[in-house]
Order: structure tokens, then C-alpha cells, then sequence
């Protein structure tokens, strides 16, 4: 299918991915208390009695976590499961204060659904999402502030996180982080997680396993915690590749949990896992059945946004763009929103091609994105205003594009500022056509040699002569006669 | 039904006692042995229900999960929340270190 | 003195200005020190913060603002968090804690202006039947049998709350009842005592032991001071998921509907073999009160009820085991010191837990575990459905159910401490109702051979406490019952 391998010794190995993706729901309150879910505020200052643990307490539901779960299942096409349940899942650990984590492990909110990755050379490639869950967030222990002791933050104990396992449907790195990229991509336009790995609103679990080709599944481990995409795809191929080693020695890979060290670029077992975690799940006595309406799914649906896909098809079909220049504007809603902006009554390949062009590319200069940009919507579309009228030509528009990230200023004020107009006078290009062929004698005779390459090099005379504003068309109709 | 006079060995004992994060005195586990043995056994007699067809119960009414709103109405209280705790520094609690 | 009052007596001679919320909390407190050194009913006294409610109470009914509590000096189980006051659940793990909020239930009284006089002994995070397995020593029963000073147990796990009442240290008391911790205690000492449907009171601030079948309720003299009690406790929490939202009815009024046209279940499941012939007989006296004030008694079949106590001590002690995982030195409560995590939880569990409460861990621990949870949690969840469909049966033909409370009268503290399946048996009256959620009330209904107190126990559908004090009250009228403990205030006092 894929055909990545890892060739072992005695032959070629398939790798089986599967990711469990653990996503921040965006909310202001927690799932069950009312404490804040807000990211960095100072410690246990967002801290209910029910966060921790404290006597007595209980949890209460936020609707708003599970209209939050709802609208990220249907983004993912997946079946909404009306009647679910929260269970108890028992363990020790001093982030988790209750001794438990309320979760949903026989009954979860969304069943199965798909995500289409999009690959290099186009290929486009369903990946199956087995279930999403509600769950709490654990707190977080710091072990490095102090010799001998670990000190106990519970601002994020008990926000609320979908849990979103995919299929085992992965077979190279590559897929693995076209996945998460695009997960991040509908859930960033849903507003349901903002997808921020680096400050671990989404956190990926990466499940690995190897296998000759049309074998069965054999043993998988699981690399807990990796927070970035390129950690996942990294910490892929360095387990795989452990794990092939293991299988070619005659050896058998043992089922565990690592953590993947990228200084090292390699996986290492997870100590505190001695023996094997037995949760003991059961369903929450705290908590009745959840139970929501079609009525209300329906009522969420229809206020859901355009999704990437149906957006990137869109673009396809009504701005005529190939479906490489679709996929990357849709891949973050503003940068969607503003390419239609600059499209809107003008050639959307055109501003397709400046805008994944030069105007990124400024960007990227600048260290800026969509959201901090020097250029508006408004004004890049200004500019190529001046391109559709041959006000200016390609090259000045180069010029001018940067400008306007410079400055901050409207392209048609730094055209009249710089008479940067185009030259549309056929006697001032025929004047400088003759400047430069009669400048290049030895060029001119290699032309009418037969070196036809050098009609290029001309051409780039000439507008160098014309301090780059002449009319290319006039230009090259005018090379063309004189040569 | 799991057969509890395959009852609880030492091992078992120690098991649950790990699972639960109770010490155990070596003392203690023998004793145990006998007395959770002998509640299993008793629990046994439910082997004689039949139980087919029959839904485990949700819960006991009819009532489902009513939702909260999506408001801040608790937290930014940390002293209260740290004024029980056995061990803090400044606004934390602390524990032995955990090498992870 | 404080005997002669019932709550609703005391709260007429307020209002009328007749005794003062001072006078009667200090006759309260008088009663409290006298008493405890050999009753050992508290946990707690709270005798400054009474009397600054008292005197509060007095301004406002002075005012003629006082409400339905106002004034009136009342204990509260030491498993209701009281703000500002230390609740331990009668164990060592919780000994020095201080809850930071107000439990749902005692905010709603203290609403009411009810004076709280202190935190009242119970076993071990309401794990027993005797209130012996409480870190902070055993209660006394105020009853002793005729001729004999042996110290008998109150029942439990409420037998502080239920001791308190008894012996005149308080006008009424909360508890909590799981398997029936209120109503058999209730019976053990002569009172009465109150179960209401799972959800009717809310469990926001009750240090919880096992979630679906934990309710707080009332203990009182008599069933009118039981509804009045309840009235106050009851209502729905939004705090509390599984706090229903339904409105409280006049629970005092009920009490005086009468049982004429009302159609009583005798369940034949409860005349179990080995029950003393007092109580068969204290039972069937109770039908004959009952057909006399106009009831219809109907035989009813609850074929599930044997198997109740097997259910309850798989389902308890499950979710026992999950509640009590937040005990773990971390945060508040006990610590032992130690140099890892896994040896502070271990250590600081071993220390901070009784005999009782490890053992219902370890049990609930083992049914939850893996390869276990089909054949014993789940399974007992399915047997409960089977309970509560008995119920739901019997009361399409019935009104309410009349049983004995408990199988025995009050035993001697070290009686049956050795065997905890010996233990157990004791809630075999109770339990089913518990599984189910159903309301009941033991109410004290006659006397044994030795002269201690025996309860009938009444149980009613879902929500409908109010045929349940109905028939309560039309029992505690045909049985006037007013024999007294022996170990109370001389009267003069």
C-alpha cells in the first residue's frame, strides 16, 4: 500500500500505527466543577474543592464540554452516540486527586468516524477513528523544582479532554503526522480544542507495532506523551526500528509504555509501570446515564462552521485552484478566511499564487502569520488590483508586496511614490531594446547563432534597463521583432 | 461465578492490599485471608440468582445527568484549598519525589 | 428536663416565648457534659458556636423572623462537613481535618436557625452496625438491659446521633443511612429514625461512603419531630447529580392523614427463619395496630430479599473503595512521613484506616478487579435491578410495607465484634430497602424481655414520605411507646 518499510535483516518490515490523541476541550469552566480551564494562571489558583477531591464533593456536568465533544465527533463524521456513560478508572498518583479519573470507558460519547490525510503527491487516504471519549485532565507534578520533593499543581486537574483513538489504519510516519495535523486543523476550526501541542492542549499517545507484510498484528507498545508532530514521526521510526531488532535477533517485543527521549531519538521503558495497571473501571455513582436529544445534535450540527474538506473542495471548484493550493489555505480557518477575502471579485488563482507565494514568504521573513500580518486582506488584494489593470507588472508587484510589509502602507501610495508604474510606451521599450542589443554585440551574435536560451537574457536586460517597469508582453513583442 | 474457596492466597492478599496502597503487615495478611475468604464465600450464595435478561441497575431513578452552564463560578481560593494540606511549599502541595 | 421536650414542643414554647434558645441549649449542654463521659456520644461539642446560635436564634424570634428550626438545639453525624469545624468520619485519616464549606444538608438547617451542639460519634466512615469500629471509642447505648449494667452498643453506623436523642442530649439529630444506619440504631435505642428516597436529601458535603445508596436523615422522639427535621434537610442541590428536583411537601402534615382506606404488604421474605419470637410477635402486634386504624393488609412477595445483604456488601464496599482513595496524605487529613509516594499513600492508609474500612476496601478493591468485575459487581448491580423491581411489584398492589426493623434487640459491645458476616446480618431488615432507594422509618414500637427498645420498620414507594409518616405516626399512636433509657438525666436536673 504505502510501501514504507524498514528493511530488517531477513526482509522488509511494515509498521501499524495507531494514535491516541488527548484534546483540551476549549471551555471556560471545567467538565465537572466550576472552576476555571484557563492556561497559566498561578498555581491551584483555579482549584474547586471538587478538583480536589476535597470530603464529600461531586461533580456537576458542563453542557458546554459535552456540545464541545458533540461538535468534534461530527466533525469527524462519526456516529453521535445519545445514551453514554462516565465510569471510575482507579489509580494512585499525586496529580490525581481523587484516586481516580472520571472517564467514559464502556459507553463514549462518539463511535466510529474517519479523517481523510492528504499525502505527498496528493494521495488522499482515510484513516478510521474507532471512538471519542469525555474525560478529566490530570494535575500536574513538577519533579524538578526541588532534591526531595515533587510539588503538586491542580489548576488542570479535572479540565475537560476528548480522548480521540484512531484505528490502527497508520503505516508510516508520514500518515501519522498528516493525522494529527489535520485533527488539529478540525478541531481548530470547530473551536473546540486550539490544538497548541507545545503548551500540551493536545497530546498524542502514539501506539507501534511491526509486521510482516500480510501477518497479523503482532505485540504493540505505546509511547506515551510526545508533543509534537515531528517527536510522533520521529518517535515512530526510532520504536519501530527497536522493535524490527528485536523481532530479527529472535527475540519477542515485550508490551509496555515508553516515553520518547528526541535528544537521544530514541524510546525508553517507563519505569514507575511495574506492574501492570489494573483501573477497575465501573460506572461513576456520582453521575446518571448522559443522555442528549437528536434534536439538540441536529441543532449543533447546523451551527457548525465549513469544515477543511468540504472548504478545500469548495475552493477547488469555485476559485479553479489545484488541490495542493486549496489543502494549504484551508489549513487554518483565518488563512481560509483571508484568501477568500483578497479572492472575493478577483482571480482566485492569481491571488492563490501570490498569497502561497511571496505573501508567505514575507510572512515567514517577518516571523509573522495570518493573524499579525503587516498586510491586510484589503490591501494585498490593493495590489494585485494594479496587476489585473497593468497599472504594474509582476516584478514591481515583488517589489511593492514588500514595501507594503515595511511600511504598512497601501500598494497604489508606494506606486505614485516611487513611479514604480508600468511602461506601456512602446517608443521608450523600443528605445531601451536597442540600448541593449547594441550593449551585448557578442550575445546578439550567438542569439542569431542558434542560441535561442539567450532571448531570456535579453529580456532581463531590458527590464533592468527600465528599472524592471516595462510591460513584459510589449517587452518581448519588441525583442521579438528587433532580433 | 469466580469460585472464592479457590479462595485468596498470600499472593492475592498482597495484590488487592497493593492495589488499594494499604500496608500490610506480614501478620496481617493471614488474618486477612480468612476474613475476606470468608465474606467472599457468603457473597457465593448469588450464584443461585438468575440474572438473564436483566440490566444492571443505572441508577435508581430515571433521572439523566442534568448540565451546568459553561460559567467561572469557583476556584481562586488558594489558601482555603491549601490549608488542610499536611505538606506545601508556597502555593503547592509537596510529596516525596517521583522518579518517573 | 430536656426529655420532656419534643421538637415540636420546644419549638411551640419559643415561639411563645416560654423558654428562651439559651435556657434550652444550655440544658442541652448541661445534659451533654453530664452524660458523656459514659455514653461517649460525641465527637465534637461545639458548645461556644451553640450558644452564639442560640442568642441569634432568640433575636430573630424575637423579631418574629425565626425559622422552622429556629432555636432548636440538634447533633449532627461527625460525617456532614461543617465549616470551620473539625469532621473526622470517626477516623484517624480525618482527625485533623477542618472543612473549609457546609455540607448542603447543614446549611439548609442552619438556614432554619437550628443550633448545633456538637458532631456526634459514628463508625468508621458509617462502615458498621455498632459504632464500635469508630478510631475515637465506642458510643453507649443509653439502654441497658433490666438488671444488668452491660454496656450495649446503639447500633450504627449513625449510634451517636441515635444515642444523643435517646439519652436527651439533643432534640433531634442527622444521620446517614446506606444499609440502614439510621433506622436500625433508631430501633436500637428507642427512637425514631428516617431513611428518605435516594436524591430527596442532598449528599453535597456528606463525607461519602458508597455513592448510589448513601442518604442523610432525621432522628427524632417522635415521627412529627422527624418530619419537621426532614422539611428542613430535604431539597434538591444542583451541586448533587444525583439530587432529584422535586418539591418538598409538608412532611408534619402528613403525619396526620391516618391510614384508613391505606393498603399495608407484609412481605413474607422477611419472616426469615432464626428472627426472636418477640419481634414475630412485636410484627404481627404492629399488623393489628394497623388493621384497627383502618388499614387493609395485604401478604406481598419480595422474592429477592435474601439476597440483599449479599448484593449490599458487593456494591458498598466497591464504591467504597473508590471514595475512600482520596484519603492519601496529599491534601489534607492524616500523613505519615515516608520517602516516596507509594510508600506515604501505603504507610499513611495503614495508619489512618481501622480494621473495619480496610477490610471493605480490600473487598471492594478485589470485586472491581480485573476478571472479577462481571462475576461480582456486575452481577450484583443486576441483582439489584431484580430487588428493586420486587418493590416496584409490590407497590402497584400496595401502599407501603411493614417489617421489623431489625433482628434483635441492642447487644453487648464485644458480642459480635469477631466475625464481620455476624455483623452484617444485622442490617438483613434494612438493606433491600437501601438497594432499592425506596423511603423507610423505623419508628419504636415495643419492648423485649430485657426491656430494650424494638422498632417496626415502615417502607414506602419512591418520593412518597409522606404515606411512610403516615403510617409511621398511626404505629408510634397505637404503640404509645414512652418507656425511657436508664441512662439519662435524673429528672430535676
Amino acid at each position: 500500500m504505502s510501501g514504507y518499510v524498514i528493511e530488517g535483516a531477513t526482509g522488509p518490515w511494515e509498521l501499524v500505527i495507531g494514535l491516541e490523541v488527548h484534546a483540551q476541550v476549549v471551555s471556560k469552566a471545567k467538565l465537572f466543577s466550576g472552576a476555571s480551564a484557563e492556561y497559566g494562571a498561578e498555581p491551584n489558583s483555579q482549584v474547586s474543592f471538587v478538583d480536589a477531591a476535597f470530603p464529600g464533593m461531586l461533580p456537576v456536568i458542563n453542557g458546554e464540554c459535552v456540545a464541545q465533544a458533540v461538535r468534534t465527533g461530527l466533525g469527524l463524521n462519526a456516529e453521535i452516540n445519545l445514551v453514554s456513560r462516565f465510569d471510575r478508572k482507579n489509580y494512585f498518583y499525586a496529580d490525581l486527586p481523587a484516586g481516580y479519573q472520571i472517564s467514559q470507558f464502556a459507553h463514549p460519547i462518539v463511535g466510529k468516524g474517519v479523517i481523510e490525510i492528504e499525502l505527498e503527491g496528493g494521495a488522499i487516504r482515510p484513516i478510521g477513528v474507532t471512538r471519542l471519549h469525555l474525560e478529566q485532565d490530570a494535575g500536574k507534578s513538577m519533579h524538578d523544582q526541588h532534591p526531595a520533593l515533587s510539588f503538586i499543581d491542580l489548576n488542570r486537574a479535572g479540565v475537560a479532554l476528548m480522548e480521540i483513538v484512531s484505528e490502527p489504519d497508520m503505516r508510516t510516519p508520514e500518515e501519522a503526522g498528516a493525522y494529527l495535523r489535520k485533527l488539529r486543523t478540525i478541531m481548530r476550526y470547530l473551536g473546540t480544542c486550539d490544538g497548541n501541542m507545545e503548551e500540551g492542549s493536545m497530546r498524542a499517545d502514539v501506539n507501534v507495532s511491526v509486521r510482516r507484510a500480510g501477518e497479523p498484528f503482532r505485540t504493540r507498545c505505546e509511547i506515551k506523551n510526545v508533543n509534537s508532530v515531528r517527536f510522533v514521526m520521529q518517535a515512530i521510526e526510532a520504536e519501530a526500528r527497536r522493535q524490527v531488532e528485536i523481532w530479527e535477533a529472535g527475540g519477542e517485543v515485550q508490551q509496555e509504555t515508553r516515553l520518547y527521549d528526541p535528544g537521544r531519538g530514541e524510546t525508553r521503558s517507563m519505569r514507575s509501570k511495574e506492574d501492570a495497571h489494573d483501573y477497575r473501571y465501573f460506572p461513576d455513582p456520582d453521575l446518571l446515564p448522559l443522555v442528549i436529544e437528536q434534536a439538540w445534535v441536529d441543532e449543533l450540527a447546523a451551527g457548525l462552521p465549513e469544515l477543511p474538506d468540504a472548504k478545500k473542495a469548495r475552493f477547488m471548484s469555485q476559485y479553479g485552484l489545484p488541490a495542493y493550493d486549496a489543502g494549504v489555505l484551508v489549513m487554518e480557518q483565518a488563512t481560509a478566511d483571508f484568501y477568500e477575502a483578497v479572492a472575493r471579485g478577483r482571480d482566485g488563482k492569481i491571488a492563490a499564487n501570490w498569497m502561497l507565494g511571496d505573501f508567505f514568504a514575507g510572512l515567514n521573513r517577518m516571523g509573522r502569520g495570518i493573524a499579525d500580518s503587516p498586510v491586510s486582506a484589503e490591501r494585498l488584494g490593493g495590489l494585485l488590483d494594479l496587476l489585473a489593470d497593468a497599472t504594474i507588472n509582476g516584478r514591481i508587484a515583488k517589489e511593492v508586496m514588500e514595501a507594503m510589509m515595511e511600511t504598512g502602507e497601501e500598494a497604489a501610495a508606494i506606486v505614485e511614490a516611487r513611479g514604480l508604474r508600468q511602461v506601456t510606451d512602446t517608443g521608450a521599450i523600443d528605445g531601451a531594446v536597442d540600448q541593449v542589443l547594441a550593449a551585448n554585440p557578442d550575445k546578439l551574435a550567438e542569439y542569431k547563432g542558434g542560441k535561442d536560451k539567450l532571448f531570456g537574457f535579453f529580456v532581463g536586460q531590458v527590464m533592468k534597463a527600465m528599472g524592471g517597469k516595462g510591460n513584459p508582453a510589449l517587452v518581448n513583442e519588441a525583442l521579438k521583432r528587433k532580433l | 461465578m469466580a469460585s472464592a474457596s479457590a479462595a485468596l492466597d498470600p499472593a492475592a492478599v498482597r495484590r488487592i492490599a497493593r492495589l488499594a496502597r494499604i500496608r500490610l503487615a506480614d501478620e496481617d495478611v493471614a488474618q486477612l485471608q480468612t476474613e475476606l475468604g470468608a465474606i467472599l464465600g457468603w457473597i457465593e450464595q448469588l450464584n443461585e440468582v438468575d440474572v438473564s435478561g436483566v440490566d444492571p441497575l443505572a441508577s435508581v431513578g430515571s433521572a439523566t445527568l442534568a448540565f451546568r452552564e459553561d460559567a467561572v463560578t469557583d476556584g481562586d481560593q488558594t489558601e482555603a484549598v491549601l490549608a488542610n494540606a499536611p505538606a506545601r511549599s508556597g502555593p503547592f502541595y509537596t510529596v516525596p519525589k517521583v522518579v518517573e | 428536663m430536656t426529655l420532656e421536650f419534643t421538637l415540636s414542643g420546644a419549638r411551640d414554647a419559643l415561639r411563645a416565648r416560654r423558654i428562651s434558645s439559651r435556657e434550652l441549649t444550655e440544658a442541652h449542654l448541661a445534659t451533654i457534659a453530664e452524660l458523656e463521659p459514659e455514653l461517649h456520644a460525641f465527637i465534637t461539642v461545639t458548645p461556644e458556636q451553640a450558644l452564639a446560635q442560640a442568642d441569634a436564634a432568640d433575636a430573630a424570634i424575637g423579631r418574629g423572623e425565626g425559622g422552622p428550626l429556629a432555636g432548636l438545639p440538634v447533633a449532627i453525624k461527625d460525617l456532614f462537613c461543617t465549616k470551620g469545624v473539625k469532621t473526622t468520619a470517626a477516623s484517624r485519616i480525618l482527625e485533623p481535618f477542618v472543612p473549609p464549606y457546609e455540607s448542603t444538608v447543614t446549611a439548609n438547617m442552619l438556614r432554619d436557625g437550628a443550633v448545633f451542639l456538637g458532631k456526634t460519634n459514628l463508625d468508621e466512615f458509617a462502615m458498621g452496625s455498632s459504632t464500635t469500629t469508630s478510631a475515637f471509642g465506642p458510643t453507649i447505648n443509653p439502654w441497658q438491659r433490666r438488671g444488668s449494667n452491660t454496656q450495649l452498643v446503639p447500633g450504627g453506623s449513625s449510634g451517636g446521633s441515635a444515642a444523643a436523642v435517646a439519652a436527651g442530649m439533643a432534640l433531634a439529630s442527622t444521620g446517614t443511612d446506606t444499609g440502614g444506619s439510621i433506622r436500625q440504631p433508631a430501633s436500637f435505642c428507642g427512637i425514631v429514625g428516617m431513611k428518605p428516597t435516594y436524591g430527596r436529601c442532598s449528599r453535597w458535603g456528606v463525607v461519602a461512603f458508597a455513592s448510589s445508596l448513601d442518604q442523610p436523615g432525621p432522628f427524632a422522639r417522635t415521627v412529627e419531630d422527624a418530619a419537621i427535621l426532614l422539611g428542613s434537610m430535604a431539597g434538591h442541590d444542583p451541586k448533587d447529580s444525583t439530587s432529584v428536583n422535586r418539591p418538598v411537601p409538608d412532611y408534619a402534615a402528613a403525619c396526620r392523614r391516618g391510614v384508613k382506606g391505606l393498603r399495608i404488604g407484609i412481605p413474607r421474605e422477611y419472616r426469615a427463619d432464626g428472627t426472636p419470637a418477640e419481634i414475630e410477635a412485636l410484627w404481627n402486634q404492629g399488623i393489628a395496630w394497623l388493621r384497627d386504624a383502618g388499614a387493609e393488609i395485604v401478604d406481598v412477595s419480595l422474592p429477592h430479599t435474601k439476597y440483599g445483604l449479599a448484593t449490599y456488601y458487593i456494591v458498598a464496599p466497591a464504591e467504597a473503595s473508590s471514595n475512600l482513595a482520596r484519603y492519601d496524605g496529599v491534601r489534607f487529613g492524616l500523613r505519615v512521613p515516608a520517602n516516596d509516594l507509594t510508600d506515604l499513600y501505603e504507610e499513611t492508609r495503614a495508619a489512618g484506616f481501622g480494621a473495619e474500612v480496610r477490610r471493605r476496601i480490600l473487598i471492594g478493591t478485589y470485586v472491581l478487579s480485573a476478571g472479577y468485575y462481571d462475576a461480582y459487581y456486575l452481577k450484583a448491580q443486576k441483582v439489584r435491578a431484580l430487588i428493586l423491581r420486587d418493590f416496584t411489584d409490590a407497590f402497584e398492589r400496595v401502599d407501603a410495607l411493614l417489617t421489623p426493623t431489625a433482628p434483635s434487640a441492642a447487644f453487648g459491645l464485644g458480642e459480635k465484634s469477631d466475625d464481620p458476616v455476624q455483623m452484617y446480618l444485622n442490617d438483613v431488615f434494612t438493606v433491600p430497602a437501601s438497594m432499592a432507594g425506596v423511603p423507610g422509618i423505623s419508628v419504636p414500637a415495643g419492648l423485649d424481655t430485657d426491656g430494650l427498645p424494638l422498632g417496626l420498620q415502615v417502607l414506602g414507594r419512591h418520593f412518597d414520605e409522606e404515606t411512610v409518616f403516615a403510617v409511621g405516626a398511626a404505629l408510634e399512636a397505637a404503640a404509645g411507646f414512652s418507656a425511657r433509657p436508664g441512662i439519662r438525666m435524673e429528672a430535676g436536673r
